[in-house]
């Protein structure tokens, strides 16, 4: 069982408050997304659950039982580090083995284990080699091998796959989407990637400054951003923020609007705009039109589309994805 | 990057180079040819620089006069002994810098080493009464103590500079796993940092084998290492320079071939790594 | 970037190191300041009479202190050029590609190596004795004629001893900077129309500029308490003409049992130190926050 609960969790470093108080509860078998961007304190948050730092105040329960003065190790938790933190003195089956051999385990069950969670990450073959001499995504694995051997209540991931390139992101994406479907234990993972997040996540927790700014699915961040912090973090490209009289209209000191949810035409429209910059993706096509005045606006059309630099064209926002926010960024309802 | 290189360019260089190499390392050379003459040869008039008789005598005569291995022996106690001893102080203290640092590290290491600027005279004399009134004065352990002081600041200082190298996040992952302190250290730290230990060894043995104030001043016979017996051959006793030049390349060889292995950790080390 | 559980831990396993620093720094040195407000002779060790700044006044007007400090300088500043011109060379030369040039290179820093004792023998010896040192008998060979260095020259003569000493020190530290300078910048010097002396004045010099501060810094920490060479060789002499102030210290105390007269001029020779160490110090603390 791996229910985590954190109870008016702060932390200062000195004088500086970089949580001033968190309360947040992760259901056992949950993927939980920690997002934000960088300096929101969600690897600080992480390390606090880990254990590797102290809270400044509040609690943290694990499973029900307070495990806030509790060393690292004894919380039944295994994280995977930004850099795999891997042992490089140390063979991939030493690596794998260590934790087990700190807790005492004996030979034979060291061995066992070591396999199982070799041959679940195809790493049966490497078992022998150092560390330096695998590939990025291979040394990933094995960070991930070291962590579910100890077979924790919640498995901690920080920026796993933050040091890896574009395409074995995606993969690696996928096979730690598919280790959860397969262990079923809570997974807290963090990232600054909304991406990621989106793709992966049972719950999103969505950071800045310290503060939650939502907890939620996927969907229910993107489709209904509680603020406008969250409605410009989750989406890609980044939802268009309108001011002034065009929001005025909609009732609202900000209205938002997704690029995907803005019809694009040579005809009439709402707005008329001149095309700027056209980001061709072949699935997609990014058009940056300059909005006779309202500004730079981003609309998604479809990959064919045949626009250049210079062209007029209309744009019409679709009225019911319009997010409407009042002068404190909050949203509309 | 490279380019070529003019093949007489190449030539000069190496001319000049291998000149001037020699002209530094001669006296080393001539001292290690001057222990197999005769002491005859060895003030011959002029020097004889290959052809003469090679022998071994001086070298039977140094041990048996002077007792040659006594003396070995006490230097390789005193250096293993003081860097031993400095390893258990510096490598908890270097760990606790490089890895908890607080904003105090850095004046602490700078302390450190400012003691090691601390001009040995200024404190010789307490010490030297410290020692006399504790039966310390020609002893092992009390010269094992003050050279484990004297090198400790220079054995912290590069021991840090190797352990901040190591990513935390290691140690951290030693500790998610459940290793406690010492296996930390142990199992982690110290197989991870096995070339910085090892080259803080080879530098704190060259520096405690050859240290020749407290050496000379803290000992006479009994604890007497090497130093101090080379000391003995500066009073005039005749010719005497083949029997100066064995006892001479005996205490130096050892401590020649660390320091050739050692010498890129040397300037680490005794910069205090201000120079990269 | 810890938990307190750490924290305590460091702080526990920094502490036998401080304190055994702060022991070997503090204790001694408080007791020499305290010995040298004393008349304290090693002869008659049971009077140890209060006499206040009486042994300063006698170690600082006394024209041996004079001599020794000028002797302490003469060889500091001696030492100093010889290794830091000889080094900046020594690892210009070093750096180039010549055949043999790693065994060239463990040739010219060998001297480090050499115990003091054996080293100042050596040379006192084998190569400068005027009869039978291989100098000497160079000079002969050469018409100029032998030179008696240590009853001539002989401050000149452990200056040589100890720059032979220190060399290879210079030249090592020169040549690690040396090698850091970016292959790069030289290019871009040499596009820009920069001849070899230029680049050299331009370019390198500037670039070993904190690796020389350094080795001036370091070696005079070093070269201020010179002490095994004139030990072995001249035992000061003759006359006064080789005794520096640890030699000076060292006779008072264990020589002539004077331990007040020795102690004041220990502290004298803490004070130089600190004034160099000062500088040093501000120079590491620099580097260790880049």
């Amino acid at each position: 069982m791996g229910n985590i609960k954190l109870r008016e969790v702060s932390k200062s470093f000195g004088s500086t408050k970089v949580i001033p108080s968190i309360d947040l509860d992760i259901e056992d078998g949950e993927f939980v997304v920690f997002v934000g961007p960088s300096g929101c304190g969600k690897s600080t948050l992480l390390r606090l659950i880990a254990g590797l730092e102290d809270v400044t105040g509040g609690q943290i329960l694990i499973d029900g039982k307070d495990a806030t003065g509790l060393a690292p190790a004894k919380r039944g938790l295994s994280m995977v580090f930004q850099s795999y933190a891997l042992y490089p003195h140390m063979s991939v089956r030493g690596n794998i083995a260590f934790p087990l051999k700190m807790a005492g385990e004996d030979k034979a069950t060291i061995d066992r284990k070591v396999g199982e969670a070799a041959r679940v990450l195809n790493l049966t073959d490497y078992l022998d080699r150092k560390p330096r001499q695998l590939s990025g995504g291979q040394r990933q694995r094995v960070a991930i091998g070291r962590a579910i051997v100890r077979e924790p209540e919640a498995f901690l991931f920080d920026e796993p796959l933050s040091n890896l390139d574009a395409a074995l992101r995606v993969n690696m994406r996928l096979e730690i989407s598919e280790l959860h479907q397969q262990l079923k234990t809570t997974m807290i993972y963090v990232t600054h990637d909304q991406v990621e997040a989106m793709t992966m996540a049972d719950k999103i927790v969505v950071l800045q400054a310290g503060n939650i700014e939502q907890v939620g699915s996927p969907l229910e961040l993107y489709k209904a951003p509680r603020n406008r912090f969250v409605a410009g973090f989750i989406g890609s490209p980044k939802m268009n923020f309108v001011e002034g009289a065009e929001a005025q209209k909609h009732g609202a000191q900000t209205i938002g609007i997704r690029p995907e949810h803005i019809a694009i035409s040579k005809g009439e429209g709402t707005w008329q705009g001149t095309v700027g910059v056209s980001e061709h993706l072949g699935s997609d096509t990014f058009l940056h039109v300059n909005v006779d005045g309202l500004g730079t606006i981003t609309a998604r059309a479809d990959g064919e589309m045949d626009v250049r630099h210079g062209d007029r064209v209309s744009l019409t926002p679709d009225s019911s994805k319009i997010h409407k926010f009042d002068q404190n960024g909050l949203a509309i309802r | 990057m490279a380019r070529a290189i003019s093949t007489r360019r190449k030539l000069t260089f190496t001319a000049i180079g291998w000149a001037v190499g020699l002209l530094i390392f001669f006296p080393v050379l001539w001292t290690i040819l001057t222990s197999f003459k005769t002491e005859l040869d060895a003030i011959s008039i002029p020097p004889k620089f290959l052809f003469f008789d090679w022998t071994l005598e001086n070298y039977v005569t140094v041990q048996e006069r002077s007792n040659y291995f006594r003396f070995m022996m006490n230097s390789i106690y005193l250096s293993l002994g003081s860097t031993f001893v400095g390893l258990l102080f510096a490598i908890p203290a270097a760990w606790a810098m490089a890895f908890s640092p607080t904003p105090r590290t850095k004046d602490v290491l700078l302390w450190m080493l400012s003691t090691k600027m601390l001009p040995a005279v200024g404190v010789l004399i307490p010490i030297y009464l410290v020692f006399r009134d504790f039966g310390l004065l020609d002893s092992r352990v009390g010269l094992i103590g003050v050279l484990f002081l004297i090198n400790l600041p220079i054995m912290v200082w590069m021991l840090y500079t190797y352990f901040k190298e190591i990513p935390g996040e290691i140690l951290e992952a030693a500790r998610m796993d459940g290793a406690s302190l010492s296996k930390e250290i142990t199992h982690v730290l110290a197989p991870m940092s096995v070339p910085g230990i090892a080259s803080t060894v080879l530098l704190s043995v060259i520096l405690a084998w050859n240290e020749a104030f407290w050496t000379l001043n803290l000992t006479t016979s009994d604890a007497a290492p090497l130093t101090t017996f080379i000391a003995s051959y500066s009073s005039p006793q005749g010719n005497f320079y083949a029997k100066l030049s064995a006892a001479s390349t005996l205490a130096i060889a050892p401590i020649l071939i660390l320091g050739w292995f050692s010498q890129k950790q040397l300037v680490r080390g005794l910069t205090f790594g201000a120079v990269k | 970037m810890a938990t307190m559980q750490t924290k305590s831990a460091a702080r526990l396993m920094m502490a036998p190191a401080v304190i055994a620093l702060l022991l070997w720094m503090v204790v001694p040195l408080s007791m020499t300041l305290y010995f040298s407000t004393l008349n304290y002779n090693l002869f008659n060790p049971a009077q140890t009479p209060f006499i206040g700044f009486t042994n300063y006044s006698f170690f600082l007007s006394d024209p041996a202190f004079f001599t020794a400090i000028r002797n302490t300088l003469t060889l500091v500043a001696g030492v100093l050029v010889i290794t830091v011109g000889g080094g900046i060379l020594l690892a210009l030369l070093l750096d180039q590609d010549f055949y043999g040039v790693n065994i060239v290179r463990l040739l010219a820093i060998a001297p480090f190596f050499v115990m003091p004792t054996v080293a100042a023998l050596v040379w006192k010896n084998m190569m400068m004795n005027p009869v039978y040192g291989v100098i000497g008998q160079f000079l002969n060979f050469i018409g100029v004629g032998a030179i008696d260095w240590f009853s001539n020259a002989p401050l000149t003569a452990i200056i040589i001893i100890v720059a032979w000493q220190w060399l290879p020190f210079s030249t090592l530290i020169l040549l690690t900077a040396l090698q850091s300078l970016s292959e790069e910048q030289k290019e871009a010097a040499e596009m820009d129309g920069a001849g070899a002396l230029s680049i050299f004045w331009y370019i390198t010099l500037p670039h070993m500029a904190r690796a020389i501060t350094v080795v001036i810094l370091i070696q005079t920490i070093f070269l201020l308490s010179i002490f095994a060479e004139i030990y072995v060789t001249t035992s000061g002499g003759p006359g006064l003409q080789t005794t520096n102030l640890p030699y000076l210290v060292y006779a008072q105390a264990l020589l002539q049992f004077d331990v007040g007269g020795a102690s004041a001029g220990g502290i004298v020779a803490v004070i130089l130190a600190n004034i160099v160490a000062f500088f040093l110090i501000r120079i590491i603390g620099k580097n260790l926050d880049a």
